[in-house]
């Protein structure tokens, strides 16, 4: 018998306060008489500030534990800082909205926190089993949230569509780490990297490739890169806004974070063997995502494809796979979550006589009725077409610059081109608001929150220019500990 | 004539590919009952746990095993939260044909 030892469970005390919080509030929900859906999402949003404090205060330089399932390293505490970020802003962006669609119910937040919880094990996974189950925590509250709208027949066909594809893309991504698992014999990443290591002298079985593909195409499902983006423009044109938003903005991050990890981790020795595959995807979602969007009228459908986009330029910077590569990405993570929290704030804002609107022609002379918002609007569509002088613009930048370094002169061309084409319907948009004659106008905003974070978020967009060290310089020593 | 021990590891790999495919193409050629797609997700999951237990015995390794386990748990889940969102969807639809499913479109 040999004597139990348990793991050291101080690296892991932001998830395990998180998750304790979370149920804490969970009972909190079903047994205070009438559903208190403001101060259950008031501590949401506080204990997600507190995680990300201790995620801070608890940094530490590559540290695994739970017999080496989980490690915390400087990339994995800013990711988690983004994570937890996006989602203590979009609880926060939500409550007004809940209110008025009638999905003010406690379930709301505290699926936010689970999800975000399954997101942080995620960044953290350092096994095929620890991330299997993180994405399995994060992926079930997000299908719920979708139909979250339970009397809507468009809110609860989104759930449903996000949850048959969900479910099949994890199913391919677990066979994908059976084969892995039974051509190395182990789970863990850093056995994986050993035995690709092996494999690198002589040629790569074919059960390793099927299995690394299968494990890259359920990956590409989460981030919705083409061709595995189909579910994305329904679900986020079905889904309450509001959860909309929280699609747009953190799953993303995480799934971008997981992707970065496997890669240069695990896959690392077998560059020349995925680098094909992730070109593809990338090239395939730059050019859907700045070709198919030009058609659409409804604004959530139009961002949806403007994730997927920008979900390539993020893949494209991942092919260069070295250390500006990373860092690349991480800064894009960082500038893209700022801008959809200023765009989905926006799409919340927007209503006429007191009902939702989401058509892009709705906006028709907003820069005279709510100058304002229009301008916020404005630098946010600015941004995201890449315009310098404001942040999307250097965030675009230093991508193409790892890409270029890593002397992938083709994709770097497609890159520019493909946010040439984008740039048209980012425009429309501006013009559209300042341009067109004036319609009835959208109701005065009374939301503050909402208005503070649109306004914050463009005003950082813009002086991103002025302060960029702060984020360059996190997002390099993040990409420095993941490439040891 | 009854001789088991021909029964080898390509076997069961073979029979868990099969699995595989049928629950791939069930999810994507089923054209009548949503119910059937969430059948073939069980289908796609237990083979993914049958190749995983037979490479475990294989290797003589229980990570397998122990990632079985956590399948079975996920997959349960899984279906309760499939089942709980169909019944909600065939709550204002009025049915669950994979056609039905069609309000939202680009």
């Amino acid at each position: 018998m040999t004597e139990f030892i348990a793991p050291a469970f101080s690296p892991a005390y932001p998830e395990i306060f998180l998750a304790i919080m979370a149920m804490i509030l969970l009972m909190l929900g079903v047994s205070t008489d009438k559903e208190d859906y403001r101060s259950i999402s008031r501590f949401s949003i506080l204990s997600l500030i507190a995680v990300g404090m201790v995620v801070i205060r608890l940094y530490e330089g590559g540290v695994t534990t739970f017999g080496g399932m989980f490690v915390v390293d400087g990339f994995s505490s800013f990711m988690k800082v983004l994570v937890l970020f996006g989602a203590a802003v979009s609880i926060g962006m939500a409550t007004r909205y809940a209110r008025r669609e009638r999905i003010m119910r406690f379930e709301y937040p505290v699926l936010i926190l689970f999800s975000t919880l399954g997101m942080m094990l995620m960044i953290s996974a350092n096994d095929l089993m620890a991330l299997y189950m993180g994405l399995e925590l994060q992926s079930l509250p997000l299908y719920v949230l979708a139909a979250m709208q339970r009397d809507s027949v468009r809110s609860t066909e989104a759930g449903l569509k996000y949850f048959i594809l969900g479910a099949l893309s994890s199913g391919i991504l677990l066979y994908g780490m059976s084969l892995l698992y039974g051509y190395t014999g182990t789970t863990q990443f850093a056995g994986l990297a050993a035995a690709f290591e092996s494999f690198s002298h002589g040629g790569v079985p074919l059960g390793v490739m099927t299995g690394m593909v299968l494990l890259m195409c359920g990956m590409a499902f989460k981030i919705s890169a083409v061709p595995f983006h189909m579910w994305t423009p329904d679900v986020y044109e079905g889904s309450p806004t509001s959860v909309t938003a929280f699609f747009a903005i953190v799953p993303k991050i995480a799934a971008l974070a997981l992707m970065a990890r496997i890669l240069t981790g695990p896959f690392g020795n077998m560059v020349l063997h995925w680098q094909q595959v992730i070109i593809l995807l990338s090239v395939a979602s730059m050019v859907l995502g700045a070709v198919a969007a030009i058609g659409q009228r409804n604004i959530k459908r139009m961002l949806a494809y403007s994730s997927i986009g920008h979900m390539g330029y993020a893949l494209s910077g991942l092919c260069a796979a070295n250390q500006t590569g990373v860092q690349a990405v991480l800064v894009y993570a960082a500038i893209y979550m700022v801008m959809s929290m200023g765009a989905f704030a926006f799409v919340l804002m927007m209503k006429r006589k007191d009902r939702m609107v989401e058509d892009i022609y709705d906006l028709s002379g907003l820069s005279k009725t709510q100058p304002m918002m229009a301008l916020g609007m404005a630098v946010i569509m600015f941004s995201m077409a890449g315009i310098p002088p404001l942040a999307g613009f250097f965030g675009k930048l230093y991508i193409f610059q790892a890409v270029v370094n890593a002397q992938l002169y083709m994709l770097a061309v497609i890159g520019v081109l493909s946010s040439v084409v984008a740039a048209y319907y980012y425009l429309r948009v501006i013009k559209v608001m300042y341009f067109d004659a004036e319609d009835e106008a959208l109701d005065a905003q009374e939301d503050r929150g909402l208005n503070l974070v649109m306004m914050l978020s463009s005003l950082s967009l813009v002086t991103f220019i002025l302060v960029p060290a702060p984020l360059i310089t996190a997002a390099r020593l993040a990409a420095e500990t993941l490439l040891r | 004539m009854t001789e088991l021990s021909h029964i080898g590891i390509s076997h069961f790999l073979t029979l868990s590919a099969i699995l595989f495919t049928l629950g791939v193409f069930g999810i994507f050629r089923n054209r009548r009952n949503v119910i059937v797609i969430l059948m073939s997700v069980e289908l796609i999951l237990l083979s993914v746990t049958m190749n995983m237990v037979t490479f475990s015995a294989y290797l003589n390794d229980l990570t397998g095993q122990v990632f079985s386990m956590f399948i079975l748990t996920v997959a349960a889940a899984e279906a309760a939260i499939g089942l709980a969102i169909l019944v909600v969807f065939f709550r204002n639809r009025g049915s669950i044909a994979v056609e039905d499913i069609s309000a939202l479109k680009g």
